[in-house]
């Protein structure tokens, strides 16, 4: 296994994880291939998951835009309504061969730390969780739901009190507790190998994704879209579609107020390399070297770094990078919830909104796939405030 | 032989151990760091350990990531850190100072820059908690040549195969971590300690400084039996906390003579 994609990646990391991370790599590498794990593992996925989530058409949307026939991929169909219960469920049977009793894990949205705390009560895991309070807050429902499968969790009020805090706070405890512990971190981020580890076990979602269009359209997508915070749904999507040049992937990150204020994520956009909780990778940071603040409605996209193999592919220009603001994101959130019936979680939203923006660019009988990462219900009361806010400040300039 | 060599070499000749203060650079204020530095200087510091503060200190504790952020409050950059050893030089002609800091503060000042200016200044040597041996290759390329010393880790879990790697890329001291864990104070020394550090001691000549935990005289007392230094952060900086701000440079001369003692041979305390 390689540590790097190009310069991006490595383990930059305090020397106490380093024999960790080795055994980690070690022990993945025997499960990777392993039958009986890989049949375990997609045994799980099917009964207890839900897989595989349908590719559905969008007859409504198709039809009022008149160009391209846009598909959606329903990760908001799994079980705990995201696609983080992937790799939480997968790593979690990692955990166990590994004879790691105790789990510690991050989330920002919460949803990550929903499919941890649900992946450990099936596998009958010790789970512990870092939230930032901030975060917290705008996610109670998923607060209440990692109590309810019996994960303790600690709330962090040091730094931005988001994800990245929550992450550094989660790595700590890893450290002091390194012999009993498995990190299971829940992006395609942090040190070797985990942003391979996740990159592999997300990639059922373009798997699956080909297979399906293949068999409803007798062909590839023309464009894929997906939304970027650490970058795993992206990555899982995107990665058995990356030797079909034809195939034309954009990632969406998010640009919260948008870059001309102090308000916004989107270190692919707006970020420079350098080295952040592990890894080599873009990230936003000052002239001095600080790890910027970062900001999104999309709790999930509030992070100021990326997964490392992003990076690589913007470099060497396979994959485009683009952005969405919040209010945009609100508008695509309210668009889908009316014309289609699904309510898509507002990380999501940002990939629906630049999808739409795309597919008026394409051409009648092209294909578009928009990877549909979560579902909304956890950004209910948020998403509903900030449209009445949105539409009342509208309302006044108009 | 560079002053770090020399430091150790008088002190063996002596029958003393090191004693490394650890201290954010601009911490507690950015008007009284300097003066708060020179006490460490000259109250027993054999080697002294500046911090340049980072926002997200992975390997550190509460205490030292809260002393951090307030020095990050107070305007700390990695030039003023520079700066800062610059003005100490030529008031310590023999005294070696240590940069500790993370990864992206070099990196965003441009590595071959800062070996540069670090070196001009009268730099001696890097501790970087989050550059491990197998990533530092590069950067052991750069500083090398301006004989900036680039010091390693050495932890408990650190297997037979990487700790031979580590001692051959690593110059300076080896840094023992007593403990799995982020920098802190702890009540009680692991009893591991002493044949984690016999172990060390057995592969490498490099001098064996132990750090994160250490508190107290006796702690001091009993790394100064196995090892050839002993690294005090979060403890000093509590002491600095709480002091009250006359008697602020009187406690700390007081805690580092104290633990000064305490490196020294019996006969000589
Ligand atoms: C629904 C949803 N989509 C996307 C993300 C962003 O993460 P990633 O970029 O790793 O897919 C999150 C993260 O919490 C999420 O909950």
């Amino acid at each position: 296994m390689e540590g790097f994609y190009g310069k991006y990646g490595g383990a930059y990391v305090a020397e106490t994880l380093i024999g960790n991370l080795e055994e980690l790599e070690r022990e993945y590498l025997k499960v990777k291939d392993d039958p009986d794990f890989r049949a375990e593992l997609a045994k799980l996925l099917k009964d207890f998951v839900g897989r595989p989530t349908p590719l559905t058409p969008l007859h409504a949307i198709s039809a009022e835009i008149g160009r391209p026939k846009i598909y959606l991929k329903r990760e908001d169909l799994t079980h705990t309504g995201a696609h983080k219960i992937n790799n939480a469920l997968a790593q979690a049977l990692l955990a166990k061969r590994m004879g790691k009793q105790r789990v510690v894990a991050e989330t920002g949205a919460g949803q990550h730390g929903v499919a941890v705390a649900t992946a450990c009560s099936l596998l009958g895991l010790d789970c512990v969780i870092y939230m930032g309070a901030v975060d917290a807050e705008r996610q109670a429902p998923n607060v209440q739901r990692m109590k309810l499968h019996g994960a303790e969790l600690h709330l962090v009020h040091t730094g931005q009190k988001t994800l990245k805090d929550a992450i550094s706070e989660a790595i700590r405890d890893w450290i002091t507790n390194v012999n009993d512990t498995h990190y299971l971190l829940g992006s395609a981020v942090g040190p070797h190998p985990f942003p391979n580890i996740v990159h592999d076990f997300q990639s059922v979602i373009g798997l699956e994704t080909r297979e399906q269009i293949l068999e409803q359209e007798g062909r590839l997508p023309d464009c894929i879209v997906a939304c970027v915070g650490g970058g795993s749904n992206a990555i899982g999507m995107f990665s058995p579609f990356l030797e079909d040049e034809e195939v034309r992937l954009i990632g969406v990150q998010a640009a919260g107020k948008g870059f001309d204020t102090d308000k916004y994520a989107g270190p692919l956009i707006k970020g420079r390399p350098g080295i952040f909780q592990g890894a080599h990778t873009y990230i936003l940071q000052n002239s001095d070297g600080q790890i910027g603040k970062s900001h999104s409605i999309a709790p999930g996209l509030d992070y100021p770094g990326v997964g490392p193999q992003h990076s690589y592919l913007k470099d060497i220009g396979r994959v485009e990078y683009t952005f969405i603001q919040d209010h945009e994101a609100l508008h695509a959130f309210e668009y889908l919830c009316h014309k289609e019936g699904i309510l898509p979680a507002l990380e999501s939203s940002h990939a629906v909104a630049y999808a739409l923006q795309v597919a008026a660019t394409m051409d009648e009988g092209q294909i578009l796939v928009v990877n549909l990462s979560g579902r909304g219900d956890k950004d209910l009361s948020q998403a509903i405030e900030a449209l009445a806010r949105l539409k009342e400040k509208e309302a006044s300039v108009s | 032989m560079n002053r770090i060599q020399r430091t150790f070499a008088r002190l063996r000749e002596q029958g003393e151990s090191a004693l490394i203060p650890y201290i954010p650079v601009g911490f507690p204020a950015a008007e009284t760091s300097e003066s708060l530095i020179r006490t460490l200087c000259e109250s027993g510091a054999d080697l002294v350990e500046l911090g340049v503060p980072f926002g997200d200190p992975l390997a550190d504790g509460r205490v030292i990531q809260d002393a951090s952020t307030q020095a990050l409050a107070n305007g700390t950059t990695l030039r003023a850190c520079i700066e800062m050893v610059a003005r100490l030089r030529p008031s310590y002609p023999e005294l070696p100072f240590i940069l500790m800091g993370y990864c992206n503060s070099f990196l965003a000042y441009g590595l071959e820059r800062f070996a540069a200016d670090a070196v001009e200044a009268g730099v001696d040597g890097l501790i970087i908690p989050d550059l491990p041996s197998t990533m530092a290759d590069p950067w052991v390329e750069i500083f090398r040549p301006h004989a900036l010393d680039l010091i390693f880790f050495l932890a408990p879990t650190t297997s037979e195969q990487r700790a031979a790697a580590t001692m051959s890329k690593g110059s300076g001291f080896l840094y023992c971590i007593s403990v799995n864990g982020v920098t802190g104070e702890r009540e009680k020394l692991p009893q591991e300690l002493p044949a984690f550090l016999k172990q060390a001691r057995a592969a490498t000549d490099l001098p064996l400084c132990v750090g994160f935990g250490i508190s107290s005289e006796e702690h001091v007392r009993e790394i100064s039996r196995h090892a050839d230094g002993a690294i005090v952060g979060s403890a000093l900086i509590r002491v600095i906390q709480q002091a009250a701000p006359d008697q602020l440079e009187g406690e700390v001369r007081s805690y580092m003579q104290r633990l000064k003692n305490a490196t020294k041979p019996i006969t000589q305390r």
